[in-house]
């Protein structure tokens, strides 16, 4: 039994328990221990990796692989690097605050938590599978829960932005099922890990269209320029948890994909098409923050501004050298603590106005200083203060991708850098109208602020990002690990 | 030939047993007696498809001089039938359990029996007239079946419309069949494999058999009569032929095209290239409209019969694999969705509209969750079974550098993914208009199909054990 398969038993163990439990108690009490024991797991496997590996020590860690349909080289193989540790520790942490965060839900909790725990499974094993096969096995298991978690829980135009998620999302899987069985059969290799295949060359023809389609596959789902348009939509109608859970961590399986997949076994095709990308991802970041300015709805600002950031993880990925790949990792992990810092705040808000238009809310810093204190924060890390972990992720990137000394990238790096400014503008009158001046409405005088388990998700967040923020080199070192293994001659 | 050869045809001789013991009971029993028919039926088959799954001795041979063969490879697929016919068999009882069809009870299992074996024929047929036996024995007791409630214009309609269709197609086929036999001068398939060639003749000859088993298999454009045969059938009826037809008429396919004309390989595998295509997009795009459910899976079924072309037109032995196992799994699927179907048609006095499965959830969670488990797995989604299926036919597809097709495919399952939601949205979020929640009442029967359906649906695809099996029956025939 490999520790790794535990992150996929247990949240089943959990759905499993969920079934069985009836009262709204039993409920809350499997997803505590749940989520108490992925977390131990995942402090369990961080402190393992820290011993096995120093940075210069290039392996997977508890690599194992099972047969599965041994004729067509289908297994289940698992593996993790630093990369992967990170990312699993960004989910887990989301995961479990998001818990938190939907402490009060009353309709039908049951139902939701077994949802969502489906949900955890299928991004767990994405994270933990270094299998072609086993990794869109895994990510097509996360795409339904969110067609139902939506529809049922969600608010507003739930159903219209529930369909459209999933349908663009199965779309994006459609391609990527082309590409990966192209990839596995023009290699030639004999399994479908992705380790295997890395070593051997794929005729350029070919790498170019599975390049295409791998990267719009995974693309997709990180909100790729002309195919974003499920996600505001999408994030403006789900509940707090899952849009916690799918901004900050499902829109980087997109980015975490096409790293591992598009770039790493198609690195030919990724040089010669990368500008092609580059350019949407460009028009997609700017296009993104422009559209949270005009936003009335703190949600779709929030949305739109993933877009964005999501943007710039594609964009520092296309760059394709050691420092903008590690800003990119690096702009993951910061852009999922706050932008499930942010959802969490704006559902708590939410739940106490019943409104989320920024024209009706104002001067609430005074009812709800907790709140707005967080809010604040969240936004300063948006707009990438110092010390703070947007600034060392963004600075990250840029320095990374001004590495290029060729006119275009540079161009574009320039370009691109606009939407830090442009992200001040939103946040800072944001913050300016719902947070300062006078209350708008007289009977939000008697709100009350924060409660036990909103304070404790939003402090877990602040926690990390600070942690990041002052202190970078855990994560460097974590993902300069994984990047050892994989970039191995291929880059720099 | 001697009386070890009989072994062979072990499983057409134990239906055979069964239906004359069945046909027997009928005739000689005292009237009273007729309430346990249902139930001797059910049990007896169940026995009799149980035996045939002990693999007692190896079926490798041929019988009656060449026109009737058998390998572990058919008597598997013909217990896969078996295993469908009586599942169907078992969500029929409380639709046949109702008064004015309780005398009839004894006709409907005989007859399906018939149609049964009639299948059978088609799968081992070592002759071409064997086969055209085989296709009408299937077909015939089908209209019969499909006209059962007679006294139903749209039963009865739907009877006639099937069996003029039959009527036509057999001619085709037989049309066909006269021209391999002007140019082949055989009708055996051992005798004429060697010996086809690209003549016109033998295209034009095959391109009228293979339309006739289009027919069964409602390809497009052989597709008209579906939506109206399933919606006027018998729910149990359009489960029989949704699964245990169709799956007959595929095994069958492959079979013949495997074994008779692999020699114009490049001829069929075009043709079938083309109505894929065609046959997934067209299912695809007639289902979003459909109000009724029973015209909404007739077309849903029409596009899985597309997906199914791909292994077929990979033409390996690891591509027939992948169209058996996606056939067993297509199977359970169907039969899940039908046995549900049918349970809410029946309390809903024959009202088949989608709206009555509006907030099915609320009032029956776990037919709804049943309903959603098959749903996703036609769609092929995981960890269900349908998704393990649809990504091994494109496996196999893509290893044939079949890159268009496969990728046609996928795009067509976004589309079928959009309208299987429909269904799910109709049963999780949609809202009854009365709000009088019924609690149906499901009796044992139904109970114990959907349970294995279930269980099929999760396990089959999950855990490979299967798949190999039918990989080593399909290499041992290669």
């Amino acid at each position: 039994m490999n520790i790794l398969s535990l992150f996929v038993i247990v949240p089943l163990l959990m759905i499993t328990a969920l079934f069985l439990c009836k009262r709204i108690n039993f409920v809350r009490t499997v997803m505590i221990v749940g989520a108490s024991v992925l977390v131990v797991l995942v402090a369990v496997l961080t402190i393992i990796f820290f011993q096995h590996s120093n940075i210069s020590n290039i392996g997977m860690l508890f690599l194992s692989s099972t047969k599965w349909y041994p004729s067509l080289n289908i297994s289940y193989t698992v593996g993790v690097d630093g990369i992967s540790i990170l990312m699993l520790i960004l989910s887990i942490v989301i995961m479990f605050t998001g818990i938190f965060s939907s402490w009060n839900i009353e309709n039908m909790a049951r139902e939701y938590f077994i949802w969502y725990c489906l949900l955890l499974v299928g991004v767990f094993g994405f994270f933990i599978s270094i299998d072609l096969f086993t990794m869109v096995f895994f990510y097509e298991i996360a795409l339904i829960p969110m067609y139902l978690l939506i529809g049922l829980w969600g608010s507003g135009e739930k159903e219209y932005s529930a369909m459209k998620l999933t349908l663009m999302l199965m779309g994006g899987s459609a391609f990527l099922i082309f590409g990966i069985i192209g990839i596995y059969y023009t290699s030639g290799a004999v399994t479908m890990n992705i380790l295997e295949i890395a070593k051997l060359y794929i005729p350029i023809m070919y790498q170019r269209l599975f390049f295409v389609a791998t990267f719009l596959g995974f693309g997709i789902l990180s909100a790729l320029f002309p195919f974003h348009t499920w996600s505001p939509d999408g994030h403006a109608s789900a509940p707090t948890a899952v849009s916690m859970l799918h901004a900050g961590v499902l829109m980087k399986l997109g980015g975490y994909g096409c790293f591992r997949v598009a770039i790493c076994l198609l690195p030919d095709a990724a040089d010669e098409l990368s500008w092609l990308f580059l350019i949407l991802t460009c028009i997609g970041v700017i296009y993104g923050a422009f559209n949270a300015v005009v936003q009335t709805d703190l949600k779709y600002i929030n949305a739109y501004s993933s877009v964005s950031h999501c943007g710039l993880v594609l964009f520092a990925i296309l760059m394709m050298n050691k420092t903008a790949t590690i800003g990119a990792f690096m702009q993951m992990l910061s852009h999922g603590l706050m932008t499930a810092l942010f959802f969490s705040l704006i559902g708590s808000i939410y739940t106490r106005m019943h409104t989320r238009d920024i024209r009706k809310i104002g001067g609430i810093m005074k009812v709800m200083p907790f709140i707005s204190v967080c809010y604040v924060i969240a936004g300063l890390t948006s707009l990438g203060l110092p010390g703070l972990s947007g600034f060392i992720s963004e600075m990250t990137i840029f320095v990374g991708s001004f590495q290029h000394s060729d006119l275009f990238h540079r161009t574009l790096t320039i370009i691109t850098c606009c939407s830090i400014v442009i992200a001040a503008v939103y946040i800072l009158q944001m913050i300016g109208k719902i947070f300062y001046g006078v209350l708008k409405e007289k009977c939000h005088i008697d709100l009350i602020d924060a409660t036990w388990h909103e304070k404790l998700s939003a402090i877990c967040l602040i926690t990390g990002i600070v942690l990041i923020g002052i202190y970078p080199l855990w994560p460097y070192q974590m993902i300069s690990n994984g990047l050892a293994l994989l970039f191995q001659n291929k880059f720099d | 030939m001697n009386f070890s050869n009989f072994l062979y045809i072990g499983q057409e001789v134990r239906l055979i047993i069964l239906l004359v013991i069945l046909f027997l009971y009928d005739i000689f029993s005292p009237k009273k007696w007729g309430i346990f028919f249902q139930k001797i039926a059910i049990i007896g088959f169940a026995i009799v498809t149980v035996c045939n799954f002990i693999p007692y001795y190896a079926m490798h041979g041929e019988i009656f001089g060449g026109i009737y063969m058998t390998s572990n490879l058919t008597s598997f697929v013909k217990n896969i039938l078996n295993v469908a016919t009586f599942l169907v068999f078992l969500q029929s009882n409380s639709w046949l359990s109702s008064k004015d069809r309780i005398l009839k009870q004894s006709e409907f299992y005989i007859i399906s029996l018939v149609s049964l074996f009639g299948m059978y024929l088609m799968i081992s047929a070592g002759n071409f007239m064997v086969l055209y036996v085989g296709i009408e024995m299937a077909s015939l007791p089908l209209a019969c079946l499909i006209a059962f409630d007679k006294n139903k214009k749209k039963s009865a309609k739907a009877g006639v419309k099937y069996i003029l269709i039959s009527a036509l197609s057999s001619s085709v086929m037989l049309f066909g069949l006269s021209f391999l036999y002007g140019t082949l001068e055989s009708f055996y398939f051992s005798d004429i494999v060697f010996n086809v060639n690209k003549d016109p003749l033998i295209i034009l000859g095959f391109i009228f058999f293979f339309s006739a088993l289009a027919f069964k298999l409602s390809l497009v454009p052989f597709h008209l009569w579906t939506a109206d045969v399933y919606e006027g059938a018998p729910t149990s009826i359009t489960a029989y032929l949704s699964v245990v037809s169709k799956g007959a008429a595929v095994f069958t396919l492959i079979f013949v095209l495997y074994k008779v004309f692999g020699n114009i390989e490049v001829i069929w595998r075009s043709i079938l290239s083309c109505l894929s295509v065609v046959t997934i997009i067209v299912g695809n795009l007639f289902a979003i409209h459909q109000s009724d459910i029973k015209r909404f899976f007739a077309f849903s079924s029409i596009s899985q019969v597309g997906y199914i072309l791909l292994g077929i037109i990979a033409g390996t032995v690891q591509g027939m694999t992948a169209t058996i196992f996606y056939v067993v799994v297509y199977l359970f699927s169907n039969l899940a969705i039908f046995g549900i179907i049918s349970i809410v048609e029946f309390i809903e006095n024959g009202d088949t509209r989608i709206k009555v499965f509006n907030g099915l959830y609320k009032s029956n969670p776990l037919l709804a969750f049943v309903m959603m488990v098959a749903i996703f797995s036609l769609g092929g989604i995981p960890p269900f079974a349908g998704f393990f299926s649809k990504f091994i036919i494109f496996m196999v597809a893509v290893e044939q550098k079949q890159y268009i097709l496969v990728f046609i495919a996928l795009l067509n399952t976004v589309i079928s993914i959009y309208y299987y939601l429909l269904i799910v949205k109709a049963m999780f979020l949609e809202k009854k208009e009365e709000i009088t929640f019924k609690k149906y009442k499901i009796n044992i029967y139904n109970w114990i199909n959907l349970t294995i359906c279930t269980v099929g649906i999760f396990i089959v695809g999950v855990f490979s054990a299967i798949y190999k099996y039918i990989e080593v029956l399909s290499f041992g025939i290669s």
